[in-house]
């Protein structure tokens, strides 16, 4: 009888501890949500590619990173504007500084200075590519 | 996300009640990653101002906590920096609005932790220590004198003690005793009567009293408090003494602060601020003359003489990314405020940019509705909290106030 209760027992936590894990799943690691840090534009005309240039991101930080274009065939895109955007779905504001693109590097690669994440969660950051290739968007998403 | 985030509370509330028979102290590894991120223990070491080569200089700290308390450094002599900025009080002064020569349109900001942000004021209108320290002293509601009243009186009072550290005073005695470009009219027009060469000199001896004021500013840190004790007890899984304790109604305060209330989605990091600014539908006081916010600051901070990239820093472009990659022409800048650190705040009222708010529970009644904006939009979205839940909120609060 006594071991029949702590069996049921054992059986509600459980169920509960399931469905705790469930439920916790946060928003930010919902499977759709890419993280990946190379991504091809909105119309197929770029691959891009980011990285922090010194590691992180940490939060609160200004920050430069290095966007690397390539066109879909894989060749370095060195002549485009670039102009940067972004910010939090969930909290329907945008980037708490203005990223600009400060430097041709070469080999498809800019850097882009001024970079902030003010808070944990889940960011967006865009790039709108223009080159004689024509104009585009990459759409990166990150989770601090 | 909120409500599955509520659903895991649940649920692991309701598993470790069975498991344990437990009061609900536990926290998950999310919420002890938050409370960790809000310790005094996360602040990072005191940042650098290369903007002001002074800024370690004790000299120059010492110096600067003189002229931070002298009366003299204003028209009338009776205002100095902590006539405002109580050092007792958190160097602030408990009004709605700091009164100096006159009545200002802000709250005074205590100053803990200010050599950490990365803007000054409420609208962040400075970007450094220094040329915030100059502001209040040409304005005519505070201590309302110009800046060649200043240059003079630091070479009458203070003159070898200003040269052992800035080096030569400049000769003043074809400048003005009282010229300054936000004076009163004849003060503008004594002003724009100098040579570029005399405004150069004194804008010199005025930038470097700034900067002895921000040496001296940059010791005032952070003091740990109850709830840094919790965290670290916490953070280390040991057992602790009653300084160190929170009781369940500041628990579930805390719980909600990082939770089901959004507090910490601005309120973050160990100053409790995200250094950002933001709409919160605060209400404009009547009266007063149309306020924008960081609207108004971002354009100020840009255009002022004294900032990161002006001649009288002693930074390079590349040490002023704040100010170079600053947001400036959005609309969610209209009426947008730095959120305050919290802590200290609850023995500190009133609340808000203006005073608007006598009492906390008022603040968070204003959270929980989520009024309009008078202009631009709130950021905020309406709230469901009990009185219980307000009065938890507020006993969290408190146990960031010594």
């Amino acid at each position: 009888m006594k071991s029949g209760l702590l069996y049921a027992l054992a059986v509600v936590v459980l169920v509960l501890v399931a469905l705790g894990a469930y439920l916790a799943m946060p928003e930010t690691s919902k499977p759709e949500l890419d993280q990946s840090r190379t991504r091809t534009s909105a119309n197929g005309l770029y691959v891009a590619a980011i990285e922090p240039e010194a590691g992180g991101p940490k939060l609160g930080e200004l920050e430069n990173w290095i966007l690397t274009v390539k066109t879909a065939a894989g060749k370095p895109v060195d002549d485009a504007a670039i102009t940067v955007g972004g910010g939090m779905p969930d909290h329907n504001h945008g980037l708490p500084t203005a990223p600009l693109m400060t430097g041709h590097l070469g080999d498809g690669r800019y850097r882009i200075e001024g970079v902030k994440f003010s808070m944990s969660g889940w960011w967006e950051l865009r790039f709108d590519i223009s080159s004689p290739a024509g104009s585009d968007t990459a759409i990166f998403n990150l989770v601090l | 996300m909120t409500a599955r985030r509520t659903g895991w509370g649940c649920a692991a509330l309701l598993a470790s009640a069975i498991l344990s028979g437990c009061g609900g102290e536990d926290f998950t590894p999310a919420e002890k990653a938050t409370i960790a991120s809000l310790s005094l223990a996360d602040l990072p070491p005191l940042p650098a101002d290369p903007t002001n080569k002074y800024a370690d200089d004790p000299a120059a700290a010492a110096l600067g906590a003189t002229l931070f308390f002298d009366q003299r450094m204003s028209r009338d002599s009776v205002v100095a920096c902590g006539t405002c900025h109580l050092i007792d009080r958190q160097f602030q002064d408990d009004l709605a609005r700091g009164k100096g020569a006159g009545v200002s349109n802000r709250r005074t900001m205590p100053l803990a932790g200010v050599a950490w942000s990365p803007w000054m004021f409420w609208d962040g209108r400075r970007d450094s220590l220094w040329s915030q320290a100059l502001t209040p002293l040409e304005d005519q509601r505070e201590h309302a004198a110009t800046r060649a009243f200043y240059a003079h009186f630091v070479a009458d009072s203070f003159n070898e003690r200003y040269q052992r550290i800035f080096g030569p005073l400049p000769d003043l005695a074809s400048v003005p005793p009282d010229a300054g470009p936000f004076g009163t009219e004849p003060q503008k027009a004594a002003w724009n009567a100098m040579s570029a060469g005399q405004q150069e000199a004194v804008n010199r001896v005025f930038a470097n009293l700034g900067k002895a004021i921000g040496a001296f500013e940059r010791s005032l840190a952070p003091q740990e408090t109850r709830f840094d004790r919790f965290a670290a007890a916490l953070a280390s899984g040991k057992s602790t003494g009653a300084d160190a304790k929170l009781t369940a109604e500041e628990i579930a305060g805390l719980k909600l602060f990082i939770g089901k209330a959004n507090c910490s989605t601005c309120h973050n990091g160990p100053r409790f601020t995200d250094d950002g600014f933001h709409n919160t539908g605060v209400p404009a006081v009547e009266g007063l003359p149309e306020d924008l916010g960081r609207a108004t600051g971002a354009t100020q901070v840009a255009a002022d003489p004294f900032n990161c990239l002006g001649a009288f820093s002693d930074a390079g472009p590349e040490a002023c990314g704040e100010l170079r990659f600053m947001v400036k022409d959005s609309p969610r800048l209209t009426r947008a405020y730095k959120p305050p650190s919290l802590r200290g705040a609850a023995t500190r009222p009133p609340y808000m940019h203006s005073g608007q708010f006598a009492t906390l529970d008022e603040v968070i009644d204003h959270y929980a509705r989520a009024p309009a904006a008078p202009s631009g939009a709130s950021e905020l979205h309406p709230l469901t909290l009990s009185e219980r839940e307000r009065q938890q909120l507020i006993a969290f609060l408190k146990t960031l106030a010594n």
